[in-house]
């Protein structure tokens, strides 16, 4: 039956009612530089019309080698390198760091320092799923979000530069402590920002939990199950997303996070929309933790003071005292004195767990260090979720994903 | 199923042959390779050790033996214990291990990875190709005798040199870099040239 056209369309016209339905196959690659690849992620997929039949995430090419590089410098310069890893929170995998290495030494910094950490991870939490929130916001079509989220990151990384000196590069934490204490006044800084933040982060969400157009393109898209999500390694607000309510805060507490009153949101379908309610949820519950944390923070030391052959003294002291100065040389030249040993820890970061399993044979450089990214595991599912789907819904699936891919590749 | 309180009792009494290992933290065991995914199995259908967080590759050094040693974490979700599990690779030169993709499907990029870095290949992988450096990339970058600085490679991308069959080479400057002269009003003279004019895309580079 030959279907009549309005178009002078000469191909048209002389096809079939069945052909005009009849698909064809074709390979695309989507990145490795795509805005909605977030990165450097590259996309090899087999479609059939519309529709994704084989999906071969290639990644590396963001690789640069960071574990043999651990190899081969003490604990404390590997510092810097960790802020390149989830660069969209620096302080938090500074502070995961830190802590795996203090586990290899059986090192408890004091309460000051942890209650730091944690106010920094937080506030790197709020900021990570700001920027998520506000990029999920552009691939599916929704541009205002992006921009209300940034003007509040500002607003963090303003706090995050008094802190450390650096808004992106924090390199905050060292081996037994942090770099340095906080400064006057930032606590009430901190509490003035959490006060206004929580009422823009309403509004924020209001703009997308019931927006029609966001809500087609998540709701029912990209269903990962409780079972997929462990099997395939998934961590953080993915899997939480889909009804796993696993958060090593609650779970496997670390740096005093048991003091802290907090709720873990989890999801119901594990579907993109999911994902999203949970990142906009656990920012509440972030701001929840920072304010109890400047509400009770403690005074005392701000690093671990005894341990005299990991954590530098202070720079008054190196000046003015020789056995001190003779501790910071060997410091600088060799490194944080660790114990032969093995350890694996991981801690909950706005991606996932990102884990540090460090190898070591005495001395102050490790003999082997594995970062497991979050964002490498919550990535090894794509193959599986993006076949069946439609081409739009990869860039939603990729959005609600929310990976970096500096920490995917290492 | 939750994971048991005291798991390590449970894993002497059903497996024996494991030998505890020296741990900072999680309870640890060394197992050897052709055991792997019996315990592992072991360990996420009855002790409830369902999530594998981490898979990685430990190289010993060049002349030890054992040299590779492959190390498992297990988390259990409902429990929240972790459990590392290590075994040594079968051989030095070709060192490989049977793949727990089949328990884990999040174990593929893992092993891929480990094969990557490490050259260990797994026995059963669906798809062991390398993941992080390209295809064809001639070396495993975290085996010790990798120096940190690399090793320099005339770079063949496997799909190019597949079909052209050739090597892909770094791309000459062709008479580049190009500059242009500041202060110059003539702008036939101003617009920017090649430092070096002898050669280009036509004339050979002079040796």
């Amino acid at each position: 039956m030959a279907t009549e056209f309005a178009f002078p369309d000469t191909a048209a016209k002389g096809s079939t009612a069945a052909q005009e339905f009849q698909t064809e196959a074709m390979s695309l690659s989507i990145g490795p530089s795509h805005p909605s690849t977030h990165g450097v992620l590259r996309l090899q997929m087999e479609l059939d019309g519309e529709t994704v039949t084989k999906c071969d995430p290639i990644l590396g090419y963001l690789h640069r080698g960071d574990e043999k590089i651990a190899e081969n410098m003490t604990y404390n310069q590997f510092v810097p390198y960790t802020d390149r890893l989830d660069y969209l929170a620096p302080l938090a995998n500074n502070v995961a760091y830190a802590t795996a290495v203090e586990r290899l030494a059986k090192l408890e910094v004091p309460p000051r320092c942890q209650a730091i950490r944690v106010i920094a991870s937080e506030l790197a939490r709020v900021s990570s799923h700001l920027l998520g929130l506000g990029a999920y916001g552009i691939d599916v079509g929704a541009w205002t979000v992006f921009l209300y989220t940034f003007t509040e990151r500002e607003k963090l990384y303003k706090l995050f530069e008094e802190l450390t000196g650096a808004r992106f590069t924090t390199s905050y934490t060292r081996i037994g402590g942090v770099a340095r204490d906080i400064p006057d006044g930032w606590l009430d800084r901190v509490n003035a920002f959490c006060d206004q933040f929580l009422p823009i982060l309403d509004e924020i969400l209001q703009l997308l939990t019931r927006n029609k157009v966001f809500m087609d393109r998540t709701v029912g898209i990209g269903v990962i199950t409780k079972e997929q999500a462990i099997a395939y390694g998934l961590t953080g607000p993915n899997l939480r997303g889909s009804g796993v309510p696993l958060d090593l805060r609650k779970d496997k507490p670390y740096l005093g996070y048991e003091q802290y009153e907090f709720d873990v949101p989890v999801g119901v379908s594990g579907d993109c929309y999911d994902r999203y309610l949970v990142r906009g949820e656990e920012m509440k519950q972030s701001i929840r933790i920072v304010k109890q944390a400047v509400a009770k923070f403690p005074s005392g030391d701000w690093y671990a003071s005894d341990a005299k052959k990991i954590f530098a003294p202070p720079k008054a002291t190196i000046l003015t005292k020789m056995e001190e100065l003779i501790q910071n040389f060997m410091l600088v030249t060799e490194g944080p004195q660790m114990p032969a040993g093995e350890v694996y820890f991981e801690a909950e970061n706005p991606k996932g767990a990102l884990g540090f399993f460090v190898v070591s044979r005495g001395g102050g450089v490790p003999w082997r260090l594995k970062i497991r990214s979050p964002s490498f595991c919550n990535l090894s599912i794509l193959p599986k979720l993006c076949v069946g789907a439609m081409v739009s819904d990869v860039v939603s699936i990729l959005g609600s994903l929310d990976f970096v891919m500096g920490e995917c590749d290492r | 199923m939750t994971a048991s309180v005291d798991v390590a009792a449970v894993i002497k009494q059903s497996f024996p042959q494991l030998v505890e290992r020296p741990s900072g933290d999680h309870p640890a065991f060394s197992a050897p390779a052709s055991d792997i995914l019996t315990v592992l199995s072991f360990l996420r259908n009855s002790q409830g050790y369902d999530l594998l967080t981490d898979l990685t590759a430990i190289d010993n050094g060049e002349d030890t033996t054992p040299r590779f040693t492959v190390v498992y974490h297990v988390f259990s979700t409902t429990g929240h214990t972790y459990l590392r599990l290590a075994a040594d690779c079968r051989d030095d030169r070709k060192p490989s291990i049977a793949s727990v993709t089949s328990l884990w499907p999040g174990a593929d990029w893992h092993e891929r990875e480990v094969f990557d870095m490490f050259g260990i290949t797994f026995d059963g992988h669906p798809d062991m190709r390398r993941i992080l450096m390209w295809e064809g990339y001639p070396y495993h970058p975290l085996r010790k005798e990798f120096p940190l600085a690399g090793i320099e490679t005339p770079l063949p991308d496997i799909e190019v040199s597949e079909e052209t069959g050739t090597k892909v080479l770094p791309a000459p400057m062709a008479g580049g870099p190009f500059v242009t002269s500041s202060g110059e009003i003539n702008m036939a003279k101003a617009e920017p040239r090649a430092k070096d004019e002898s050669w280009n895309e036509k004339k050979e580079k002079p040796l």
